[in-house]
């Protein structure tokens, strides 16, 4: 068991249980705290993988720009613990067997069709944040002019929702 | 050195279960979270291939998924304040008529 | 191997040389947090023309202790209908985070000399030095604000949560502005490493001209990209002028009214040591790290530290002898007799060669923290002098002034970087 090897279960358990607590915490906010902790230990995972730059974009975007609005909706509308409300007989019997089903499906077809999936042939090599930025000027110039009228158009649509009524 | 299968394996993991808690939970809120993490999944999923093949287009295309769901993120939870407004509830269950 | 597999794979001489530096630096980065509260309380109360703590030792020397002391003993309240654990993360969030800040500051350009290994592994001044230093000190002050907006939450009462609402909504406002204008040092430098940056200020030709904040070659002098970094950072470690959310007439004590003793302890300790963070980020990107003023062949500059240090212990000395307690008349004059043969040692590294290479050691770091210690007082000084804003205009000026004119920063920076740098 490698170094490396070790520190990949450990934060696979970690983003696992994160994703275990999202689903059965009762109050919103204990959601959104498991859902950073799942997002950090991904940026981990990504570090371990020597694509550093995007980790640390993860964090700073993800970690602290994305979920904090999600805290503050939280914190604003007031949000209080679920209440019990009872399934469908449908979704409390066959709930829990249908998504193992979805995630046995997609592993099964990663596990079957394995040798199509190369291992890295240079696990050690670190994406230099130099070559990510060429790339996305050169061969990605048109999808990040696209993303920047994207992020301009959903500004204007927060705007727009968040006007009060006119009384007219 | 990590096959690039466990990273395949854990993002169908976390696929699996954004999904079901797309599914599951009532509150608006953190259903919208769910599919954060069926992003971040999917995410994950590019990275691993990125890292095998050797080239840097998966992260770039992670960058964009990233911005974009930053984009969805902003929007949609305007409206689901707009939408808590107005029926006074966080519960999904009671958003299920057009009419208020 | 790449970095991350290297550092998974050392052996355990690292693991215990990196713990020990850990300790230390967190040792000296705690007591250096209780002084600074005493130096701000003495240096406000003097612009304010009064004397400040002068009874708990000798000029007040010893009230960060009694605060402390304080702080263990006071009585820990938990109001009811508070959510408990995120009640209790968020003054620990708080805290792990401003001080995971230090791990990648460095203090000193060279490693320990040779007679000074560790099991085979130099000793660098530095816990870490990772390629993305400047991007990993940005995610930790990203997730810093979970700390503020949690505190207000948890608290379960109006104050508080309006408290909370407004600081995170002020530090993610000026969180842009922070990282937008240090873009243009990394246009400059071409790395985050945050070495490299401070090598690339390298002054041993023109001295104070190849700072960051005055250089011509290879850019343009970041003199705005300077105070917008500064302002931001001010507003972004809820200082004065920008300390609205816990102002005490305003908001009662904001995101921190309902924590005490311990707790708000914490709170108090992240905050100012974000603020030696931020002022040493200042020194590393704007104003050449470790570099020296002076050009290079201005050797006799080199004495500066002894200048400094000798009539320091010399006065420190003459001032003990005048007190009657044990405190004054033992301990000040040995102190102040510590520090004079200390200046007197480096000076005399003129005959002696050992310590003329102990002088040449310490030339780095002793510039590092007298930059440090100039923005602390910077930050202090502003305390002292300006009024808070109202909210509204914080919010103002954070979008409205200072991102734009770092944005502008930005391109102007390009612009020359493209016409002039990097040969």
């Amino acid at each position: 068991m490698s170094a490396p090897l070790l520190v990949f279960f450990l934060l696979a358990a970690l983003a696992v249980v994160g994703a275990l607590s999202l689903i059965l915490q009762k109050h919103p906010i204990h959601s959104a705290l498991s859902l950073i902790v799942v997002m950090v230990s991904l940026a981990g995972l990504y570090l371990l993988m020597g694509a550093e730059f995007v980790a640390a974009v993860q964090i700073i975007v993800y970690g602290g720009a994305i979920m904090v609005l999600f805290v503050f909706v939280i914190m604003l509308l007031n949000a209080s613990a679920e209440e019990h409300t009872d399934f469908s007989k449908l979704a409390k019997f066959g709930g829990l067997p249908l998504a193992l089903a979805l995630t046995g499906l997609l592993a099964a077809a990663m596990i079957r069709n394995g040798g199509a999936v190369p291992n890295s042939s240079t696990p050690d090599a670190l994406a230099s944040t130099t070559d990510i930025s060429i790339m996305l000027f050169s061969t990605f110039v048109y999808p990040f002019e696209l993303t920047s009228f994207l992020i301009l158009v959903a500004i204007m649509g927060a705007l727009v929702l968040a006007q009060r009524e006119k009384k007219t | 050195m990590v096959p690039t299968q466990y990273y395949l394996i854990l993002s169908a993991i976390l696929f699996g279960l954004g999904a079901v808690a797309f599914v599951v939970k009532r509150n608006i809120i953190t259903i919208f979270m769910s599919i954060e993490l069926m992003l971040n999944a999917v995410n994950l999923a590019f990275v691993a291939f990125s890292q095998a093949k050797g080239k840097l287009d998966g992260q770039v295309f992670v960058l964009f998924v990233i911005v974009v769901a930053a984009a969805e993120a902003a929007v949609g939870l305007g409206i689901i304040i707009l939408t808590a407004r107005n029926r006074r509830s966080l519960n999904i269950e009671r958003v299920d008529l057009l009419k208020l | 191997m790449n970095a991350v597999t290297t550092f998974l794979t050392q052996d355990g001489g690292f693991w215990v040389l990196t713990l020990v530096k850990i300790a230390l630096l967190l040792f000296i980065v705690l007591t250096v947090n209780a002084y600074l509260t005493w130096f701000e309380r003495k240096v406000v109360a003097l612009m304010q023309s009064r004397v400040g703590p002068h009874r708990v030792g000798p000029h007040g020397l010893l009230q960060p202790a009694a605060d402390g002391l304080k702080f263990l003993f006071k009585e820990d309240v938990m109001p009811g209908g508070v959510d408990k654990f995120v009640y209790l993360l968020a003054p620990f969030l708080a805290l792990t985070l401003a001080l995971a800040s230090l791990a990648v500051i460095p203090f000193g350009p060279k490693p320990l000399p040779p007679p000074f290994t560790f099991f085979g592994h130099q000793i660098d001044l530095w816990i870490t030095n990772p390629e993305i230093g400047l991007l990993v000190l940005f995610s930790i002050t990203a997730l810093g604000v979970y700390g503020v907006a949690l505190a207000g939450w948890a608290s379960n009462s109006k104050y508080p949560l309006l408290g909370g609402l407004r600081s995170s909504a002020q530090m993610v406002s000026y969180e842009l502005s922070m990282t937008m204008s240090v873009v243009g040092v990394l246009l400059m430098a071409n790395s985050f490493s945050l070495t490299k940056i401070i090598s690339l200020q390298d002054s041993s030709k023109w001295g104070l001209l190849s700072w960051n904040i005055f250089t011509f070659h290879g850019g343009f002098p970041q003199v705005v990209g300077f105070l917008c970094f500064f302002i931001s950072a001010i507003a972004e470690t809820n200082r004065v002028p920008f300390d609205l959310p816990e102002a005490e007439s305003e908001l009662v004590a904001g995101f921190h009214t309902e924590y005490s003793s311990f707790k708000f302890a914490m709170f108090f300790i992240a905050e100012y040591t974000s603020m030696i963070t931020v002022s040493s980020l200042c020194a590393i990107l704007f104003f050449g790290g470790w570099n020296s003023p002076f050009p290079a062949t201005w050797t006799f500059t080199h004495f500066i530290p002894s200048l400094i240090l000798i009539p320091f212990g010399l006065w420190v000395i003459f001032d003990g002898v005048k007190y009657e307690t044990i405190f004054g008349k033992v301990i000040l004059p040995g102190l102040g007799a510590a520090i004079a043969g200390v200046g007197t040692l480096l000076l005399a590294g003129l005959w002696i060669a050992p310590l003329h290479e102990i002088s040449e050691y310490i030339q780095g770091p002793f510039w590092l923290l007298s930059k440090i210690f100039f923005f602390l007082f910077f930050y202090v000084w502003a305390r002292g002098t300006l009024p808070r804003f109202r909210y509204d205009q914080l919010m103002n000026i954070g979008w409205k002034l200072l991102l734009p004119v770092s944005i502008a920063n930005v391109i102007i920076t390009a612009g020359c970087v493209l016409l002039w740098g990097h040969s």
